[in-house]
Formats: C-alpha cells, structure tokens, sequence
C-alpha cells in the first residue's frame, strides 16, 4: 500500500477533528474530537513503522518497531488524560450545570 | 589708554548685572551709586580716550578681543574701532547718559526698591548695547547693539509693566524696530555675498569698484533699517507712543541715542552712501517729509511729551536731510545738539510732570514760571535752541544742514526753512501753553506745585549750558575761517565719502544770506506763536484741518486697515481651517489607536472556542508561511 | 424478431463478458485493497457524523465505530498488539467512561447548545484549509512510492513489542505507570466535595 495513502486518509481524520473541536460547544464532544485526533496520528505512526520495516526490514529485525511503541505510550497517556479530563468537565457540571464551553469565559478578566 | 576701550562698555554691563541679579537686596541708595557710578566711569575713561585721539598724529584703532565668527573665508571678529566718530558718539552717550541717570535717581524715587534696581539695570543694559552699536568694528558687531537697544526700549518703554497701553506700545515699538532689522538683515548677507567681509575697512576699501546697482541695493536696505530704528517714514508710529514709558527714559532713548543709531551707521558708511546717489536721494526726501509731516501733527497735540516726541521725529527727519545731500558733518553735529537740547526738553517736561503731580496735558498748566523757576529758564533756553536762533547750538547745526540741502536743490531748502518755522511755532506753543499766562489746573495741583530736587535741576543745568554753547564747535567758514572744529575733527571719517560723492558745499556768499532768512523765519515763528499762546492758551477741540492734524493724520488707522487687520482675517482663517485640520489630524490618530485597542480587547473573548480557532488559524497561517512563501 | 433476439443474446453475452473481466480485475485487486478501501470510507463517514451528530449519545456510538475502523486497519498492517489494545482501551475504557458521563447528565439532543452559523462555518473552512494545505506540502513529498508492509512482518507481534518495550524503554515503561498513579490522585482530588 502506498504511504501516501495512509498519509491522506490520517490528514483527513485529524482534520475532521479539528473540525469538530472547532464546531462543537459541548465540552465532553470536544473532547472526543481530539481522541479521534489522537487515533489518527497513531493510525499513520503504525503506517511509518510498516514503511520502515519495508525500507529496512532485510538486515535488521525490529526496524521501525519504535513507531508501535510510541503508539502504546500515546495510549497510556490518552487513558490517563481522559479520565482527568473527564473528572475536571464533571465539577465544571456540577458548578454550572451545563457543558456549554462558552460558559467558562474567565480568562477574559 | 585706548587698548582699555573694551572697559568702556563692559562698565555699564557690569552696573547690569549687579542690579539686576541683586535688585532684590541692593537699597535704593547703593542701586543709584551703582548705576550713576559705572556712567561716570564710562565718560572718564571716553574723555581719557578722547584726549588721545585728538592729537593730530592718531589713526584709527582697532581693538581686537576675540574671534566671535570664523567660518570658510568669513571671519568676524568681536572687534571695536575707535575713531572720531566713535569716540564722538562714545562721549555724548556717556555724558548725557550720566545726567540722566543722576535725574532718574530722583524721578524714580518712588518706585520700590526691586522695580527701583530693575529700571537701572535695564538702562546700564541699554547703555551697553548703544556703546557696543558705536564702538563696533564691523557691521555684525554694530547689529549686536542695534538689537541690543531695541530690546530695552521695549523693556524700558513697558517698564509699568502692569499698564496694559504701556505694553501694548512697547511691543508697537519693538515690532516696528524688527521690520526695519529685516532690511538690515538682509543687506548684511548681500554685503557677505558681495565683499566677502562685513568688517567696516574691507568693505569700505572695496566699495568703490563695486557695482552702483549692488550699492545701491545694500544702502536702501540698510536705510529700511534706519527707518526703523530713528522714527522714518514710514516706520515712525512707534515713537510717540514710546512715551508711556518713564521721562528719563524717552530723554535717553527716544531723543538722545537710540534714535540716532540709523544717524550713526549711515554716517559710518558714508562711502557706499556716497557712491549711491540714487539712495542719498531716497534718503533726503523720506528725510524731509518726515521731518515736514511730524512738524504738522505737533502743531495740535496737548500731551507735553507727545509734543516733544512728533519734535524728536521730526529733528531726525533733518538729520537724515543732511546725511541725504551729503553734509554729513552737519548731520553728526545735529545728532549732537539735539541730545543736548532734546534731552534738556524732555528731563525739563519731567520737571513739570513731577511738578504737577503727574498731569501730562498742558491745558490743564499754564503760568508755571512763577512756580518753578529753574525749570523754566532751561526749559526755555532749550525752546530757543530746538527754534534755531543764534548763539544757540540748534542754529549752528541746523544751518549746516539747510545749508548743503540748498547746495543740492533749493526745493530741499524752503521745505526745510518751512519746517523749521513749523518747529518754532509748535515748540513756543508749548513754552507759552505751559508756562506763561495763567495756571489753570486745580486747586489741590496749585499746591502742590514746587521745584525739583537737586539731582533734577542739576542736570537741567548742565545740559542747558551745552545746548546755548556747544554750536561754537561747529562754528561755519562765513564767521571765522578754520573755526569749524567738528569738521576739522570728523575730516578723516568722512574723506572717503567727500572725495567720491560731490560735496555739498554751499556758496560761502550764498550761505551768508541763508543763515539770515532762517534766523528770521525761526524769529517770526517764535514770536507769534509767544504772544498769541500765551493770551489765549488753544483749548478749544480742534475742528477741520486741525482735526486731521490732532489726529496724527490718521497713519495709525490707516496702518491698522492695510497690515494689522488683514493679518488677523489670515490668522483667523489659518487657525480655522489649518490649525483645525491638523489637530483633527493628530486626535484622529488618537482616536484611532483608541478605537483599534477596543477592537483588539474583543478578542479578548475568554472564549476557549475562539482561541482554538485562532490556534488554528495561527498554525495554518505559519505552515503557509513555512512550506510556500519560503522557498 | 428473431434479429431482436439474436440481438439480445449478443448484448447479453457481452455483458457477462465485461462482468467476468470486472470480476477478474476485482480478483487482481486483491482483499487486502479492498479491505483498506472499506476501512477508510468507513473511518471517514463514521468520523463525520461524530462531528455532526446532535445528539451526543450517537457522537459516542460513531466514534466508536471509527475506533473498529482503525483497529481493522491495524489489524491490516499485522500490528495485531495494538489492534487489540485499541480495543480494549479506547472502545472498552475510554467511550465507557464518556457514555457514563452522557448519562450521568442526562444530556440528550435538547439540551446541546449550538454555536452560531458563522463560528461554525469558520471551524469549518479552518479546518478545510488545514486539510489543503497539509496535502498541498505532502504532494511533492519524496516518500510517496514507498510502500507500508501489509499482512507480513513480525514487529506488530506481541512478542517482538514486549521485548522491545522491557529491554529499550524499560524506563518510560515504569514512569508511565507513575504517570497513571497521579492521574488517579488527580482525579480523585479533582472530585472531592468539600
């Protein structure tokens, strides 16, 4: 498979995303917009470590096994931002009783 | 004696600076010491230096104290020159300076002490500038000075400074004074363009192979600035309200010095004037209606020294008359006698002022000789010498230059002899108005009327001693041969000049039967206006004729249409619409800056939403910038 | 009529033809193009109707769907350790963990703010021109005849990885679990009530 294939098809999910982060005003939609980011960049990151170990592969065993252990590590990070993430949009719930992001415009004082 | 030349000015500067730094500690007595004290000093040292220069071997000096501009091939050094015209004028400042400092220390003694030190100050500085206009080697030098006096006849002539009319004539004066330092200005840059120097020996040396249009460009230019400082036409108008100012002050300035600067510096540049004839014509006639149309406004006007200050504008219209035709001689021996017996004139309407308490309006005096003798014998000889009657010094003088007048056109001659009975006239009308017949002031002025302190009187005496004898230094060849010894002694300054233009040398026989029709014309005027103002004082308002006269021939009014107003309608519509504009201008920017910042603050939305897209934007716009732009 | 039917069974016979040569094109594609074309468009969809949804319950449900597409995607490229990791983590936990949240403020498509027309056409042409651009650099890009290694390969191996990950990154292995130590004590402070 070409790698430009998976290079196109990952720009066109984290630019969904990017949409999404942008359109929505719900926190938690937000939120699930940038996981959706996250998995594309890891989906070309498995695509890179497939094209080294093509490029590679012949004389060295594990070339291109550092692309798949960088997507485990973004996978542990994710796991644990979202569940403080989610623990912070839960107390901004329960002060204002709304998800509405537009809500939290203190930074403007 | 002479290499001390340099202490002659730098006295009364020194007399300024104590004043005027220490006026606020000096007493009365110390500030009269000081400032009489460096004057007499002055006149000493002028007289030691005097004394040197009339021997028969002298040449002229220059005393060189340091290089004040040198620039390229310019270089003007601050440098004095004596010579006999110098030493001259050095003589008459001082000593008449002198006296009226002394009368001032008893005019002003009811001045406190601080204003008391400032009015001296201002006249050392005066005294200062006027000898640094005279003593000055080169033309730059002398236009130090001429500022100079111009600067404290503003100060002095505004001294009540809180009279809003005193200063508003003050700054009439000093305003007037700058137009005509224009012209001045602007012939000493042609003179740097043509000759290269502005040193008087240089340019008087290389002034006779110049071209006459360029002479003739340079004398009109610096004549426009004698129009201003000596009270020409059409420069003239400052000068009588000048006298707002203190009495001692119109005496030293407005009658005996200042005004003789224009006098002075077209006497010193005799030569260029000498090879212009075009401008010596100029000169004599400006000279001679001035001289007429002064005359005929003193004839109505009721305020003592007004009188006496259209009589000052009037005297220098002879002068210039004489330096015109080109009896220079005649004219420095006018500038002479008339700060004799102009001061004399003006020191004595103090007196009467004094006397009476402040009041300046004759109609309101009369039958003052009887109260205030002294005053009135000086008062009067200075009446009979401004008239021109023999033996007294105004008939010498004032013959000189009608003399040289006939010598270049008989036209120049009656005017001058019409004038002079003009002169008599107004002037023995104000002697009658206010001393003979009957006071008609009131009550409490009657009472108050008494004579002047001593260090009034003196002075009045001293100069009235110099006016009745100072004509026989200038004794004419028609008396006694060689017994002219003004023009003996101005010989050398005014060679130059004789040898390149045509003297004005008046038939001897001719100059016999002249003298005698003036001395008549001068004796008419006299008598008649003696005896009719003296039986019926002119009280009554002037009507017709004699209101136009009164009115000063409606010059100020004029004056006021064609310059003041219209300046006013362009500094009205300037400050309308291009002061407007541009203020609207730079508040705009304000504004803007203002009205960008509101903008800008809306960002400031503490929307997370709107920063993301902002990010995004950011990004989007530097990865256009990386990849595209930057090849 | 009998030339209408011969003609009929001409156009016919040319047709199967077609077909069977469609057939065999389709064969010479092979599975694993196939299933990379399905994946995509699958992803692709599924990630648009994240975005679009109103109701957020169904946000939640496509994303989990764009999450099957990916792991089928790694499942392609025979990183099998990842596949499965993906599953479990981020379909199991993690969208379990939005969903309880959905429920536990009952939002529902009522209740979902919207942002005005213009913000929302802004995020989107940003987004776009994003898109462009990304794609506009990556064209002239010299890798693009490189080819990603599909169904072979051993690295994707869970054997491989964890070799990989206790020799090489022992270290960022051990912290990572530091990592999700505080992020327990962060979320249990966060959500005291005090």
């Amino acid at each position: 498979m070409p790698i430009n294939y998976y290079i196109f098809l990952s720009l066109a999910l984290f630019c969904i995303g990017v949409a999404g982060v942008l359109t929505r005003r719900n926190a938690i939609i937000i939120f699930m917009c940038v996981e959706l980011m996250l998995n594309a960049v890891n989906l070309l990151l498995v695509a890179f470590s497939k094209m080294h170990q093509h490029a590679l592969g012949a004389g060295n065993p594990n070339a291109g096994i550092d692309g798949q252990i960088f997507v485990f590590f973004i996978m542990v990070v994710a796991a644990a931002e979202v569940s403080v993430g989610l623990a912070i949009i839960v107390m901004m719930y329960r002060n204002t009783h709304s998800t509405d992001v537009n809500f939290l415009n203190r930074l403007k004082h | 004696m002479i290499q001390l030349v340099w202490l002659v000015p730098v006295l009364p500067l020194a007399g300024f600076l104590i004043n005027g730094l220490f006026r606020n500690s000096l007493s009365k007595g110390m500030t009269g010491v000081v400032g009489c004290g460096v004057l007499l000093a002055s006149f000493i040292l002028s007289l030691l230096i005097f004394g040197e220069v009339r021997q028969e071997s002298f040449q002229p000096v220059t005393v060189t104290l340091f290089d004040f501009i040198s620039v390229d091939k310019l270089h003007i050094p601050f440098a004095f020159q004596v010579d006999q015209l110098s030493i001259l004028f050095l003589l008459i400042i001082t000593g008449v300076g002198f006296l009226i400092h002394l009368y001032s220390t008893a005019y002003m003694h009811e001045e406190e002490a601080p204003h008391f030190a400032r009015y001296f100050a201002y006249l050392n500085l005066f005294v200062f500038s006027m000898l640094l206009l005279v003593l000055g080697a080169n033309y730059v030098i002398l236009f130090i000075g001429w500022e100079g006096v111009g600067l404290c006849s503003y100060l002095l002539i505004g001294y009540w400074f809180k009279n809003v009319d005193y200063t508003n004539a003050a700054k009439k004066a000093f305003i007037m004074n700058r137009i005509g330092d224009l012209g001045f200005l602007i012939a000493i840059f042609w003179m740097i363009n043509q000759f290269g120097s502005v040193n008087f020996e240089e340019v008087f040396n290389a002034a006779p192979g110049t071209s006459t249009a360029a002479l003739t460009g340079i004398t009109l230019l610096l004549f426009v600035g004698a129009t201003g400082k000596s009270a020409q036409i059409p420069l003239y108008t400052w000068l009588p309200g000048a006298m707002a100012g203190p009495t001692p002050v119109s005496a030293l300035i407005h009658a005996a010095t200042m005004v003789t600067a224009g006098i002075y510096m077209i006497a010193r540049s005799n030569i260029l004037y000498s090879l212009a004839p075009f401008t010596q014509h100029v000169v004599a006639i400006i000279g001679l209606a001035t001289a007429l149309l002064a005359a005929t406004i003193a004839l109505k006007q009721n305020d003592i020294k007004k009188v006496l200050a259209y009589s000052t504008v009037s005297q220098l219209g002879y002068m210039f008359l004489g330096l015109g035709v080109g009896a220079y001689t005649g004219a420095v021996f006018h500038v002479m006698t008339h700060a004799f017996f102009k001061a004399l004139l003006f020191l004595g309407a103090g007196s009467v002022i004094h006397a009476m308490g402040g009041e300046q309006d004759i109609r309101k005096m009369g039958g003052l000789r009887k109260h205030i003798s002294t005053t009135h014998w000086t008062f009067l000889i200075g009446c009979i010498a401004i008239a021109g009657i023999p033996p007294f010094s105004g008939f010498f003088s004032k013959d000189e230059i009608l003399a040289g007048a006939f010598a270049k056109s008989p036209v120049y001659y009656a005017v001058g002899v019409f004038t002079a009975l003009l002169t008599a006239f107004y002037m023995f009308r104000l002697y009658a108005t206010t001393f003979l017949g009957k006071f008609r002031g009131t009550h409490d002025q009657e009472h108050h009327l008494h004579e002047s302190p001593a260090a009034m009187t003196i002075p009045l005496i001293v100069l009235a001693l110099l006016a009745a004898g100072a004509g026989f230094l200038g004794v004419p060849e028609v008396f006694a041969k060689n017994a002219h010894w003004l023009g003996h002694f101005l010989e050398p300054v005014f060679a130059q000049g004789a040898a390149a233009g045509h003297a004005a040398e008046g038939a001897t026989s001719h100059e016999g039967l002249l003298m005698v029709i003036s001395v008549v014309v001068a004796a008419i005027g006299v008598l008649y206006a003696g005896f009719r103002f003296s039986s019926k004082p002119d009280l009554a308002e002037p009507t017709g004729f004699g209101k136009v006269l009164a009115n000063k021939w409606y010059v100020d009014e004029l004056y006021n249409a064609i310059f003041v107003r219209p300046l006013y309608a362009i500094s009205k519509f300037l400050n309308n619409f291009i002061e407007r504009f541009i203020d609207w201008i730079v508040n705009g920017v304000g504004r803007l800056v203002q009205y960008g910042g509101r903008q800008l603050r809306l960002l400031q939305s503490g929307q997370v939403g709107g920063y993301v897209l902002l990010m995004v934007v950011g990004i989007l716009a530097l990865f256009l910038v990386e990849l595209f732009v930057k090849k | 009529m009998r030339r209408h039917k011969a003609e009929e069974y001409v156009r016919r016979v040319i047709v199967t033809e077609n077909k069977k040569k469609q057939i065999n094109y389709t064969a010479q594609m092979g599975i694993t193009q196939i299933l990379f074309w399905v994946l995509s468009i699958m992803a692709l969809i599924s990630a648009i109707l994240v975005v679009v949804s109103k109701n957020p319950v169904h946000s939640v449900l496509w994303l989990i769907v764009v999450f099957m597409a990916i792991s089928g995607h790694y499942i392609l490229m025979n990183a099998q350790f990842l596949a499965i990791v993906n599953l479990i983590v981020y379909a199991g936990a993690i969208m379990v963990l939005f969903l309880f949240v959905f429920m536990l403020m009952n939002l529902n498509a009522d209740t979902e703010p919207q942002k005005n027309i213009w913000a929302k056409i802004a995020g989107v042409v940003a987004a776009g021109s994003l898109l462009l651009v990304f794609v506009a650099a990556l064209k002239h890009a010299d890798m693009k005849n490189q080819l990603a290694e599909m169904n072979k390969g051993d690295i994707g191996l869970i054997h491989n990885l964890g070799m990989a990950l206790f020799q090489d990154y022992v270290v960022p292995f051990e912290i990572s679990s530091v990592l999700f130590l505080s992020a327990m004590v962060g979320v249990v402070v966060i959500g005291k009530k005090d």
